[in-house]
């Protein structure tokens, strides 16, 4: 899929034009609303939200709720805040995303480079497995994890983060090697070249943005899965299933500014990955719905 | 028998090697993916409690189950108002945006960016967002009571036939700038000449998009249904922190079902045989799109 390639030759009149721009603005201001709610809120102290308005800036700002909703807030049972869960996260995507985008990167380069009877329907089938609705696995995946010892683990996490990883990535891959000239391969073959050292000197050295997109792609999914993690994550749950516990817990005064500053902590990573990086969390979205 | 010379055998195993390094993940995603559909569909027959149980084959019993309870009924009804709503929704602005953000925008490159940035937030953060500022007490309707709009009333999130709207407000709101984003694609990769052709036979503006751009657009569409239905059907995390299913169970979707049933009531078998409808549902949609995506790619 090219990127921006041309606009179009359509000419429109001004009272249109200005029309246009009223509309892009408003949209603008709509998908800008909750986060402009979120920051807001949780600079004030709690009494500003019940008593005034959620529109307004802080009269008085202040970082307690954040300090609040990082290392004191009452997730569960115990007032430990978020930031264990947040190492949890962290170290779960970490090795989930290293290992499903290396493997991917195997995968797509032998489904491309090495075919064989079949590969076609060997990838189908690892093609659809991005697609399924994780319900139908959560039973038998709930009973493995029990027999391999994993389960409530952050270690099991990243075995169902990676074994439900690797259909994107290598899709991903394959349809950037599809594209990288297969004659290349051949010729060092001929030249003596075996199986891994094509990879590494031929493949590897092109695939820098392939590997941006996909590392992105996983990152964001796995940083913001909830069923996984609400499944198997046991006392060792991940940030957003923390998160979910802090704004439902019925218990005591609803601290609203500390439920925002967690919700800001939940999705920091992921949005400053999408801050640096916008232009590879784009394709990756693309390149996972038009596969083309 | 001689032993295979030496660069034989490393001829074989460069043969072999491929398949070798790729056979791990080939036999993760059966038995993990393809075993375990066939586990839960098999467990759809059976009268699993608690806990998984083989020896108690059911036959259909947990299906005419299912559709004879309520709370399913009413999760069939929300997944068809949430997923039509939804996926028109989204495709409209989506569409809408991606046309507008096309006639040479002052400003495209700030803009794009604000429209995307929800795609890339958990939907518990989305649901978190959106919950608090729908919330009657604290959120929208009392902002418009205190600008001084006394009789401002907005309560869907808290009555049993508005709340499943709100999920769709806030699902449009996570992913119509990334159905721009897939129009906006098309658009940029329709021809000009076209465009200019039909300018000079005298189409109007209107006619041009209508006749012309929006029929070379229908790729784009089909990804758009594709994905958003998608992403409907699987549905779970955003009404868990929006509305939690409720109130009552009025939000409830055939996911949160799935979840309640298995692992809260200790109806396995019924919730294995939502889980199945559910695969069937999504199958009935991705499996003929990916056959004509691969079939292409030949």
């Amino acid at each position: 899929m090219s990127a921006v390639t041309q606009d179009t030759s359509v000419s429109t009149g001004r009272v249109t034009r200005a029309f246009i721009y009223l509309v892009l603005i408003l949209f603008a201001l709509f998908y800008l609303l909750p986060l402009y709610v979120m920051v807001v809120n949780s600079l004030k102290p709690l009494p500003e939200i019940t008593g005034g308005n959620m529109m307004a800036l802080p009269r008085e700002w202040t970082l307690e709720a954040w300090g609040s909703a990082w290392s004191t807030a009452q997730i569960g049972v115990s007032p430990t805040g978020l930031k264990p869960y947040f190492l949890n996260s962290i170290m779960m995507v970490v090795p989930a995303v290293a290992l499903s985008t290396m493997i991917g990167a195997m995968n797509g380069y032998i489904l491309t480079k090495w075919r064989f009877r079949g590969d076609v329907w060997v990838f189908g089938l690892m093609l659809f497995s991005c697609f399924i609705p994780f319900q139908i696995v959560l039973i038998p995946m709930a009973r493995v994890l029990g027999m391999l010892g994993l389960a409530g683990s952050v270690p099991g996490l990243i075995l169902v983060h990676l074994v439900y990883g690797i259909g994107f990535s290598t899709l991903y891959f394959r349809n950037y090697y599809a594209a990288f000239p297969t004659e290349l391969v051949r010729a060092a073959q001929i030249d003596g070249a075996g199986f891994f050292r094509i990879f590494w000197r031929i493949l590897l050295p092109v695939s820098g943005p392939i590997a941006v997109v996909t590392i992105i792609w996983q990152f964001t999914n796995i940083w913001n899965d909830f069923l996984f993690g609400a499944s198997f994550g046991g006392v060792n749950q991940p940030m957003t299933v923390a998160l979910n516990n802090l704004v439902q817990s019925s218990t005591g005064v609803k601290e609203y500014n500390v439920h925002f500053a967690g919700a800001i902590l939940a999705a920091l990573p992921t949005l400053f990955v999408y801050i640096v990086a916008g232009r590879y969390f784009v394709r990756g979205l693309m390149a996972g719905s038009v596969k083309g | 028998m001689a032993a295979p010379a030496p660069a034989d055998f490393r001829t074989r195993l460069q043969d072999w090697l491929p398949k070798l390094v790729l056979a791990p993940s080939f036999a993760v995603t059966i038995l993990f993916v393809y075993g375990f559909i066939i586990f839960t569909i098999f467990l759809s027959f059976t009268g699993s409690k608690m806990l998984p149980k083989f020896d108690t084959w059911v036959g259909w019993a947990n299906y005419h189950r299912l559709f004879s309870l309520p709370e399913w009924n009413i999760a069939l009804k929300n997944i068809a108002i949430f997923a039509s709503l939804y996926i028109i929704i989204c495709t409209a602005i989506g569409l809408m945006l991606a046309i507008f953000l096309d006639q040479k925008i002052r400003g495209e490159g700030g803009l794009r960016p604000i429209y995307l940035y929800p795609m890339a937030l958990s939907f518990i953060v989305t649901g978190t967002a959106w919950k608090w500022f729908l919330d009657p007490g604290i959120g929208l309707e009392n902002v418009m009571h205190q600008w001084g709009w006394e009789s401002f009333s907005f309560n869907w999130i808290k009555s049993n036939t508005m709340a499943i709207y709100t999920i769709v407000i806030a699902a449009v709101w996570q992913t119509s700038g990334f159905v721009m984003a897939m129009f906006l694609a098309g658009l940029r990769g329709i021809d000009n000449e076209i465009l200019k052709a039909a300018q000079i036979d005298g189409a109007s503006n209107w006619q041009l998009y209508r006749r012309i751009v929006i029929p070379l657009l229908r790729p784009a569409f089909l990804s758009a249904f594709v994905i958003l239905s998608h992403l409907a059907i699987k549905s779970y995390d955003l009404v868990i922190a929006l509305t939690n299913g409720g109130p009552g169970r009025a939000t409830a979707m055939p996911a949160t079902f799935m979840y309640s049933y298995t692992f809260t009531r200790n109806e396995m078998g019924v919730g294995a045989a939502s889980a199945v409808i559910m695969l069937m549902t999504i199958a009935a949609i991705m499996v003929p799109y990916l056959y004509a995506e691969l079939k292409e790619k030949k």
